[in-house]
């Protein structure tokens, strides 16, 4: 891959209880692609998503995003990233004593000084972007559907035009029709805002149909590459994930 | 206004120039059209003048940066000018952009002007005053209907041959909300009997009675405070800890896989903390009179110099076994309310975890209430009775 890398990972090193979750990591993430991150169950995917974020310290190594470090969790190297990525939890995570627009406006108060009314609006076209009705605007957390609260956390990350997003199973819970829609999304948002995504999923067809690069997570190490160059992998997991029988029905459609 | 940090730096400064010719507007756009500009712009593109114009075009072709936000600017400018009935004949932006453009110049505005729900009004504290007050009505009529439940459960548990009591979860609960509570309720108890014995002391010395502070203490503590302290701490410790337990549960859907299965959830998680609680409750008040009354002698060997024999010769005229009854036959009742309400508070939980603490607290508030309540009614009582 060509481009500017906007994620450099060296030598991570990753474990909870004495037990070692990721064994000298590297990973580089290109500006402009959606790299998906798969993996078995307790392989660390999320772990490694929020040791980029810088929610959870390593035992070693080095995470640089857009040139600062992460992985020493210190404020200072933190604050110019948090507005440049946006991170959409596996349940959403909105703040549930808010509103949809007040969740998306949250960012908008933290870093810049824009009046009610630009927020309001600019509220209104990040929920056209993902998607929502203008109506969920003033809708509760507990008031809306699965795929809606997605949906809301995603236009919450991208209040500010982040450079890179990360998604933490952007699909699972999902209906197939829903999950579907979210992928096209994904795509969309990615061409018509120039995004950098990390995607830790599950989902085999959401794979297909936005990543440019797959990283697979397997016996503590990491192994990078396309659907195609990973299909033919000597390593029985990962040969298995893709040559099995959701993987073909997957990959043949 | 917020210090806003310098992180996003502006290269290029975001330009806007307009210009009229022949009843037709330019505006020109130039430089990063950025969130952190996006402030400035706007105020620029509000005081856009448009006066005589009768088409315009926005030519934003020569832009070094634009994001969703600096493109909304666009769009807006372009949907305000076709409201003020000036034809918008072109809005250029990069090719790169145009993606961005498209996908945003679908936003309907007028949903951005009732995005906030209302401020409340006095008619609003009317509606929620209505509300509350319905709302207590019916957790009463609630609670009792569970209290019944309860009561029929639990007697069918001891007296029906064919269900079994649940006798290790009964121990379980005998340990968790008894024994565990032990050093807590001593400390509190230890200390009551101090602070009541110096106020008690410090009142009757005026009269020569400091003697009767021991009169005072032994019948204050065990008739009284003894069976509402410890009541109250076991609210806040077992009272909560069965709602949260219950609540927990009902979140993970557990106690719906128990009704799958058929399992009784009153049975399995009601009638053990119940009789759980109305076994250890008496004994916990027992011995914070016990450890209320070492409290109250510390401080009257130190305060008033009455040697221990002298205390306890005081304290055996002045009270009898009845004192004693009196204060200890309340605690089972305490038990049992505390108990429920815990209990029916845990099974109201919805499936989200911020109702486990909104009702765990409601929980603690309503045992508490009722205690307090309870012991009024009692003193009535035992006044009535002349007990």
């Amino acid at each position: 891959m060509a481009g500017e890398v906007v994620i450099r990972i060296r030598g991570l090193v990753n474990g909870f209880d004495g037990t070692i979750i990721h064994d000298h990591i590297d990973l580089d993430v290109c500006r402009g692609e959606v790299l998906g991150v798969v993996g078995g169950s307790g392989t660390g995917k999320s772990v490694l998503l929020r040791s980029i974020v810088g929610l959870n310290r390593p035992l070693a190594g080095s995470i640089r995003v857009l040139g600062k470090e992460t992985a020493e969790i210190d404020n200072e190297n933190l604050k110019g990233l948090q507005l440049r990525w946006g991170v959409l939890f596996q349940e959403g995570a909105l703040f549930s004593s808010l509103t949809v627009a007040q969740n998306i406006q949250v960012p908008m108060r933290r870093w810049t000084n824009m009046s009610q009314h630009v927020m309001d609006e600019l509220t209104a076209v990040k929920l056209t972007l993902v998607g929502l009705p203008p109506d969920a605007a003033r809708k509760h957390p507990s008031e809306l559907s699965g795929g809606m609260k997605k949906r809301a956390g995603l236009a919450r990350a991208l209040a500010l035009d982040p450079e890179i997003l990360f998604l933490d199973e952007p699909t699972s819970g999902l209906d197939p029709i829903s999950a579907a829609h979210f992928d096209e999304l994904i795509k969309n948002l990615k061409t018509s805002l120039g995004l950098t995504v990390f995607m830790v999923t599950h989902d085999l067809d959401s794979l297909k149909a936005v990543t440019d690069r797959i990283a697979v997570l397997v016996d503590r190490k990491i192994r990078v590459g396309t659907i195609q160059t990973l299909v033919n992998d000597s390593n029985p997991w990962i040969h298995e994930y893709f040559t099995g029988p959701r993987g073909r029905a997957a990959l043949a459609g | 206004m917020r210090n806003l940090p310098p992180v996003v730096v502006i290269r290029v400064p975001a330009t806007l120039r307009t210009e009229i010719a022949r009843e037709r507007l330019r505006i020109v756009a130039g430089g990063e059209w950025i969130v952190p500009e996006v402030p400035r712009l706007d105020g620029l593109l509000k005081a856009l003048p448009v006066t005589g114009a009768q088409s315009a075009e926005i030519d934003a072709s020569g832009v070094d940066a634009l994001d969703s936000a600096g493109a909304w600017l666009l769009v807006r400018t372009a949907q305000d000018l076709a409201r003020r009935k000036v034809r918008v004949e072109r809005l250029t932006v990069p090719e790169r952009y145009a993606t961005l453009l498209s996908a945003i110049s679908g936003t309907e505005t007028d949903a951005s002007l009732n995005m906030h729900p209302p401020t409340p009004s006095f008619r609003h504290f009317l509606e929620r005053l209505g509300r509350g007050t319905e709302h207590v009505g019916r957790q009463a009529w609630d609670l009792t209907g569970f209290l019944g439940r309860v009561v029929v459960e639990t007697f069918e548990a001891i007296l029906s041959p064919r269900r079994e009591l649940p006798i290790p979860a009964f121990v379980h609960q005998l340990e968790e909300t008894g024994l565990t509570a032990l050093p807590i309720v001593g400390l509190l108890a230890f200390l009551l009997g101090i602070v009541l014995t110096y106020q008690g002391a410090d009142q009757l010395k005026r009269f020569g009675a400091q003697i009767y502070t021991i009169d005072f203490l032994g019948i204050g503590f065990l008739r009284e405070l003894g069976g509402l302290v410890t009541a109250i701490i076991v609210a806040g410790r077992s009272g909560s800890a069965f709602t949260a337990q219950i609540g927990t549960m009902r979140v993970n859907e557990e106690t719906d896989a128990m009704q799958t299965i058929g399992l009784n959830i009153t049975e399995i998680l009601v009638v053990p903390r119940v009789l759980g609680l109305m076994i250890a409750l008496p004994l916990l008040t027992f011995y914070a009179d016990v450890v209320g009354i070492i409290g109250g002698m510390v401080m009257t060997y130190f305060d008033l110099g009455i040697t221990i024999p002298a205390f306890m010769r005081e304290l055996s005229s002045a009270i009898t076994l009845k004192t004693l009854l009196v204060g200890l036959v309340k605690a089972p009742v305490f038990a049992f309310v505390i108990a429920l309400v815990g209990c029916f508070e845990g099974m109201r939980v919805e499936r989200n975890a911020a109702s486990v603490g909104r009702l765990t607290t409601r929980s603690v508030v309503e045992s508490i209430f009722l205690i307090i309540a309870l012991d009024a009614g009692f003193s009535v009582l035992f006044s009535i009775l002349g007990v």
